[in-house]
């Protein structure tokens, strides 16, 4: 079961937060930030002056009333814009505090000179030790350097099922705020407080510490240079209405200026920013910066591990072949002995398979041979007997440097298994070869059209598996991967990705293992499960609670998605002025160029009511598309032309043709009122 | 410190110079002499084999030259007359009226060679009378009219010759220039041609 | 069909299709390959290298290219200044013109070393033939210093990591001998034996049939016409440019003359294609300007041969539309058609009044001149055009969810500054000349009365014409604008020529080398393609809301008000 997932876009009490935040933001000092609608509110301090000019006596400007709605509908500008900042800011709090519930402050008993310390958990710093045992919270991220136990990790993941940590191996992380079900374990504390995944990423949400990415600055700059060339035009309007001998009140020169400079994306570029953190954060993915969200949505290659990613859990065993001459009971009593020691799910589907509970043989002082990477076998020696079970070569070289033969027969089964996308062990008893077993993988069930959604994103799925080359072809054919790294070694991934960057791509990889770390901190998107190892976790720039290996398919989109928003609502913001200049130019100039009416082509009632519907058809555009902002341009993945010219007529010929509507309509309306 | 610093920033400087400011230098003086120089020359040199070396088309008259192309002051009403020039005809000062053509002086200034010409030809109509000869052209020696242009002052031109109309206007079919081939760009008269085949007629 | 339009159908899709084989060659000259001019010229340039010391071979970064591209244009500057104010008593100054004062002399250099060629002079009268020639080299090398950037970005454009982007001389000089040069013989040859004169005699005097004494110029003038249009110069040896029958003798040379103005523009991109091979981006980036091009041409076209409303209430007919300031033999159609080549180009050579033309003609003319960049001037127009590409990939690339890229190249906040600022120069420039001399001329009426040659209106529209074309570096007019005496619009013009055409020919040649710096990045499924048509209509749309959003105001004021003024009855 998922935690539950906030479906409504304004909770009413994130409005209320986001209400008083979006007066707070009022303030010059924090509006700084946002030049455009910085601009804007010295817009409205001016028009605020004519106001008070105009109580003081002045005739030249207009009404007082005028003015002054002018001034409301500027300030309404530039809260609704604040208001857009403040809920996606609210929004990510809400989600980010659902998870510090479980940083409250928790007892920890710290191990100081073998003697047990309760202290609280805020004071453990880094190198730490500390116990847990059952029914405890886990009081700070760290790593078990002891012991084993059961967890329940549903606070974070919301996944209620236990999960098992022990020390040793890539299942030795455990995170703060989880809790102990059953056992004890000793932690070794492995960040500083107030430095892990989830602060870093709370701290990403709220907006006081959030970077700009690359790809924002670069926005800002174009809205900036939108705002100056607006600034241009407006101050030179100035002499050309003197030239044309028009007089154009203040007012007018700031409605113009205000609807012409990009307020729209302005006021919901950092809510956009903001959402696609959320987004992410409601994926159960914890990103350490924005720039690795968006770098997401650039990824040309995902590295993917066969196991647990594109197929089910492990391989099963599925038959039995023994030798020519071998008698078949004889085959299986190796095989189950062979894997007796064999923790591994593979190990222990052959027993299963086998159906013989390998204490039955009565083994006397079994000596278990560990598998390596150098012998890529494993096995068992006793009463003189020595059974190895491994990769066909592996143990091809293992017989035939004892003089055995590797038979034709073997050879062929050992062919037909690989072929057929099974992975074939071959056993031997003495070094002498006795059969092969098969194992099987089972691809999970509808992972080829996640693949095929990736391929039409642009972004191409990489395999990586210890399987030989041809089981692993055959699975990739199978599950519709791109390409795939057989026999793989830890470094091949390293190497792998490496060369995809050398050509200029963008690479992204999951892992969990200690192993893993170098790789995950090469790719330029590096995913760690939160179950996996404290190095991992270090290495990677994201962090999957859910450790879902096929996370990345929805980081990819949420990256695109984040985008996208900002680029169609740029497009849709600069559209937009096309009508506001056939509204405001023509009531600009209608006493001294009457010819210019020709414009206007909304035919709108009378100067007022065209300028006052234009500044309020501006305001009101930025609360309505708050929902879109939040919620992201829905991606579909149809080829990078196809989008642009879908998006293209969306948001730019509907930026050109809605304000005309809009305005018009707003006229309407405020005709009834001049 | 300082003045190692600003040592080694003229020595820059100095490297600069000798890098860019003398291959400049010397490039811009071989340029002079090829694009002033030998490329006028070769220019001037092909203009030896055209019509007149080169020195504009000329049409030979009772032992007089004139310029084809170069528009002249027909005032009189025994010859067709030119476009309005804004110049004067000075064809040592190109140039127009530059009149925009909402101007109200220039409406005005429009409408008095309207009237002048209906006063020097008072058997035309207002709508017979195309807007070339009334507007001026953009050099000042525009050495063509319309045909209709032409046409318009047949009657008045005519009458002080003693010619018949129709030898007048078989004179203009001779002397009306058709379009590039055939085919591209307006018809029209070159004035001084016209009006020294006039002057030959007798 | 009517002759007229038919001649202009001739002309202009001639020209295009003229475009695709130079193209082709100005590739190969780029790319060093070998060309069937290569016996002439191969030894010529190496002469010339040697003698100034040049290493042609020598690689230079994007940086080092700028500076010498600065300072050899500085060194024509001072030529410029030198020659001009002192050629009243240097040798070929047979018609004893003075020489020209401070102000005038700084325009008229600024403006031929800048492409720019705006005439605040006659050339009759105030200019030698030593001044000519002069400005007939600026025509040349001021040409070839725009395909020589040209040519860097183009080289910078490569599949490659590098910073080595060829080197300039080696680029400029090829650009000269080359490509303007050998074009710049045959225009020439057709001028002269249609009528233009190539001569050194002074005026020639002569009685008129009608008894008149008159005064005729000649000069050494088919070689500075042929390389003015082929170079997007524009300044013609004549006052009235290439209205003057001596200029643009008959309907041929009109045609060849046109034909010549926007040849080599077109060319470059054909010649991008080739050069980089990527045809179908050339392909979208002509019919992006070609579908501009078209826009601009049909209103002008229409309006001018439908003539002026205010003279058909007169009465009288206008069978060839809108004559005042117009050539019999060109009629309105083939005017207007110069009228927006000369403006989309950089050329700014006339053979009509702009100022005479009908109010949408003049606003279309404008409108070629505030894109800049529908073929453009020779090589810088391609560099124009390449900003408004880097603004259409930053946002469309954005609107697919990637981060934009151009050519295996990613485009960042750097690159988008730079692209930014240079798209601002234009409108700040035009628009702050305007608006300080509406603001004067509104301060001062009487003091300034001599400015406009038309009230209102259109006399708004000289001025914004004036910037228009000087910050376009085109060089034609409003040419009613009292310009030739003042010191305010020679200095302010001269000021505006120089920003706009050094800046914005360093600002892509920067963009390109920092993008060539860069990783490149093989195309993916997921990378937008440029070359499509879908990428062309946003290139398009960039264009069109970009510059329409800048001017809006400036037009409505001017040409809009004086159209609906006009036809408002």
């Amino acid at each position: 079961m998922k935690r539950q997932r906030q479906t409504k876009l304004f909770e009413p009490e994130l409005v209320n937060e986001a209400l008083r935040q979006s007066f707070i933001k009022l303030n010059p000092k924090i509006l700084f930030r946002n030049p455009v609608m910085f601009t804007v509110e010295i817009g409205a301090v001016v028009i605020l002056g004519v106001c008070l000019w105009i109580l003081s006596g002045e005739k030249s400007q207009g009404s007082f009333l005028y003015n002054f709605i002018i001034f409301l509908i500027l300030l309404f500008t530039v809260l609704f814009a604040n208001f857009a900042e403040a809920i996606a800011e609210a929004r990510g709090k809400a989600q980010a505090d659902s998870l510090r519930k479980t940083r409250e402050e928790t007892p920890a008993r710290k191990l100081v000179n073998g003697e047990l310390i309760t202290v609280s958990s805020s004071q453990l710093i880094k190198g730490d030790v500390f116990i847990c045992e059952t029914g405890d919270i886990v009081p700070s991220d760290g790593e078990i350097i002891e012991g084993i136990a059961s967890i329940d990790e549903s606070a974070i993941t919301g996944e209620s099922a236990p999960v098992i940590r022990e020390s040793g191996g890539d299942k030795n992380s455990v995170t703060g705020g989880t809790k102990v079900l059953s056992d004890k374990i000793k932690v070794l504390v492995t960040t500083k407080p107030g430095e892990s995944f989830l602060d870093k990423m709370i701290a990403l949400v709220e907006s006081a510490t959030r970077q700009k990415t690359p790809n924002e600055i670069a926005l800002i700059i174009l809205l900036a240079g939108f705002t100056l060339i607006f600034i241009i035009v407006c101050a030179s309007l100035a002499p050309f209405a003197e030239y044309a001998k028009t007089a154009i009140p203040i007012s007018a020169y700031i409605s113009l200026f205000v609807c012409l400079i990009p307020t729209t994306i302005g006021g919901l570029l950092s809510a956009i920013g903001i959402a696609g953190m959320d987004r992410a954060l409601r994926a159960n993915v914890i990103a350490k910066s924005g720039k690795a969200v968006e770098t997401a949505g650039d990824l040309d290659t995902i590295l993917l591990d066969k196991t647990g990613t594109i197929t089910i859990g492990n391989r099963k065993a599925t038959n039995f072949y023994p030798a020519a001459g071998i008698d078949e009971k004889h085959f299986v009593k190796c095989v189950v002995l062979s894997s007796m020691a064999d923790e591994t799910p593979e190990g222990k589907s052959i027993i299963e398979l086998a159906g013989i509970n390998p204490l039955s043989y009565n083994i006397e002082n079994p000596c278990f041979i560990k598998f390596t990477a150098e012998t890529r076998s494993s096995g068992i020696n006793y009463n003189g007997t020595r059974i190895r079970k491994g990769a066909s070569d592996s143990i091809r070289r293992y017989a035939e440097k004892a003089g055995n033969a590797y038979t034709d027969e073997i050879d062929e089964r050992v062919k037909i298994i690989s072929g057929n996308g099974g992975t074939p062990l071959v056993v031997s008893e003495n070094e002498k070869i006795i059969g092969v077993i098969e194992l099987q993988d089972i691809i999970k069930p509808g992972i080829q059209e996640r693949f095929q959604r990736l391929r039409k994103m642009g972004v191409k799925t990489v395999m990586v598996t210890g399987d030989n080359p041809l089981t692993a072809k055959f699975i990739a054919e199978k599950a519709g991967v791109d390409d795939f790294i057989a026999e793989a070694k830890p470094e091949d991934k390293m190497i792998y990705i490496r060369q995809e960057q050398q050509r200029g791509k963008l690479v992204a990889m999951m892992g969990d293992g200690t192993n893993d770390a170098p790789a995950l901190a090469q790719a330029d998107v590096g995913v760690a499960m939160n179950s996996g190892t404290a190095a991992a976790k270090e290495a990677g720039n994201m962090v999957d609670l859910d450790n879902d290996p096929t996370k990345l398919i929805e980081v990819v989109e949420i990256g695109k998605q984040l985008l996208m928003t900002r680029g169609t609502l740029t497009t849709f913001s600069i559209a937009n002025d096309v009508a506001k200049y056939f509204a405001i130019v023509p009531a600009l100039f209608i006493a001294s160029i009457p010819a210019l009416q020709a414009l206007n082509i909304m035919n709108l009632h009378s100067p007022q009511s065209a300028i006052l519907s234009a500044i309020i058809f501006n305001a009101i555009i930025i609360p309505l598309l708050i929902p879109l902002a939040l919620k992201g341009v829905a991606y579909k993945p149809i080829g990078a032309s196809r989008l642009l010219r879908r998006n293209l007529f969306y948001y730019g010929l509907g930026g050109i043709l809605a304000p005309f509507i809009g305005i018009k309509l707003i006229d309407l309306v405020v005709a009834l009122f001049i | 410190m300082y003045r190692r610093n600003a040592l080694r920033l003229y020595k820059q400087k100095r490297k600069q110079m000798k890098t860019n400011l003398l291959p400049a230098i010397k490039l811009t003086l071989i340029c002079m002499v090829f694009f002033m120089g030998i490329y006028t020359l070769l220019i001037y040199g092909i203009a030896q084999f055209a019509p007149n070396n080169g020195k504009g088309f000329i049409i030979e008259s009772k032992g007089k030259k004139y310029y084809e192309n170069i528009a002249q002051k027909f005032t009189d009403d025994k010859y067709f007359w030119s476009r309005p020039s804004a110049v004067d005809y000075n064809a040592a000062s190109s140039g127009a009226s530059n009149k925009g053509p909402s101007n109200p002086d220039y409406l005005q200034t429009v409408q008095d060679r309207i009237d002048t010409f209906i006063v020097h030809n008072p058997t035309v109509k207002k709508a017979e009378i195309p807007s070339d000869i009334v507007t001026a052209s953009g050099s000042g020696e525009d050495p063509n009219i319309s045909v209709q242009a032409a046409k318009i002052q047949v009657s008045r031109i005519a009458k002080i010759r003693n010619l018949s109309e129709t030898t007048l206007l078989s004179l203009i079919e001779q002397n009306t220039e058709k379009p590039l081939f055939g085919l591209f760009g307006p018809e029209k008269i070159n004035v001084l041609k016209l009006n020294l085949a006039l002057d030959n007629l007798k | 069909m009517n002759t007229e339009i038919l001649g202009i159908i001739v002309i202009f899709f001639g020209t295009l299709a003229l475009a695709y084989p130079l193209g082709k060659y100005i590739a190969k000259v780029f790319a060093g390959e070998k060309t069937f001019l290569d016996p002439v010229f191969n030894p010529m340039e190496k002469f010339f290298f040697r003698l100034s010391g040049i290493d042609a071979a020598n690689e230079m970064n994007w940086k080092q290219s700028m500076v010498a591209l600065l300072v050899i244009n500085a060194v024509w500057f001072l030529l410029g200044m030198l020659v001009l104010m002192c050629q009243g008593w240097l040798p070929l100054n047979p018609d004893g013109n003075p020489s020209m004062t401070a102000d005038c002399a700084f325009n008229t250099t600024v403006s031929f070393v800048s492409n720019t060629n705006l005439q605040h002079y006659s050339g009759e009268t105030m200019m030698s033939y030593m001044g000519q020639l002069t400005l007939q080299l600026f025509q040349f090398i001021s040409a070839g210093t725009g395909i020589a950037a040209c040519a860097i970005v183009f080289n910078a454009l490569k599949n490659r990591t590098t910073d080595k982007l060829g080197n300039f001389y080696n680029y400029f000089l090829k650009s000269c001998t080359r490509i303007l040069l050998p074009l710049a013989i045959i225009v020439a040859a057709i001028l002269i034996f249609r009528g233009s004169p190539q001569t050194f005699n002074g005026k020639d005097t002569m009685i008129s049939l009608q008894g008149d004494t008159m005064h005729v110029s000649t000069g050494p003038a088919a070689g500075m016409i042929a390389i003015k249009q082929l170079g997007t110069n524009g300044g013609g040896y004549f006052g009235a440019n290439s209205a003057v029958p001596f200029e643009n003798p008959d309907y041929l040379t009109n045609a060849v003359e046109d034909c010549s103005i926007f040849l080599i523009a077109t060319a470059m991109v054909f010649a991008l294609g080739f050069y980089l091979k990527r045809k179908k981006l050339a392909w979208m980036i002509f019919g992006v300007m070609t579908v501009s091009s078209l826009i601009l041409l049909a209103p002008t076209v229409y309006y001018e041969m439908k003539g002026n409303p205010a003279i058909e209430k007169m009465g009288i007919s206008q069978p060839f539309g809108n004559m005042e300031g117009k050539e019999m033999r060109f009629g309105p159609a083939a005017s207007a058609l110069w009228e927006i080549t000369t403006t989309n180009t950089s050329n700014g050579s006339v053979n009509s009044m702009h100022d005479s033309s009908m109010p949408i003609s003049g606003m279309c003319a404008m409108l070629g001149m505030m894109i800049n960049s529908i073929y453009g001037g020779v090589g810088v127009g391609f560099l124009n055009f390449y900003i408004f590409i880097i603004i259409a990939v930053f946002i469309s690339g954005l609107m697919v969810g990637r981060t934009p890229e151009f050519l295996g190249k990613k485009i960042e906040a750097r690159e988008m500054k730079i692209a930014m600022i240079i798209f601002l120069i234009h409108p700040f420039l035009i628009l702050t000349g305007t608006a300080i001399s509406t603001y004067l001329y509104a301060e001062y009426p009487h003091y300034l009365a001599g400015w406009l040659n038309n009230p209102g209106y259109h006399g708004f529209s000289e001025m914004l014409y004036e910037f228009t074309s000087s910050s376009a570096n085109n060089g034609s007019g409003f040419e009613g604008l009292g310009d030739t005496p003042s010191v305010f619009w020679n200095v302010s013009c001269g000021i505006v020529m120089l920003l706009s055409r050094f800046l914005p020919i360093i600002g892509p040649v920067a963009i390109a080398g920092l993008l060539a710096n860069k990783k490149f990045i093989p195309e993916s499924s997921g990378t937008l393609k440029t070359d499509t048509g879908t990428f062309g209509v946003m290139v398009f749309a960039v264009i069109v809301v970009l510059v329409g959003l800048s001017f809006f105001t400036a037009l409505a004021m001017g040409p809009l008000a004086e159209h609906f003024t006009l036809f408002a009855h």
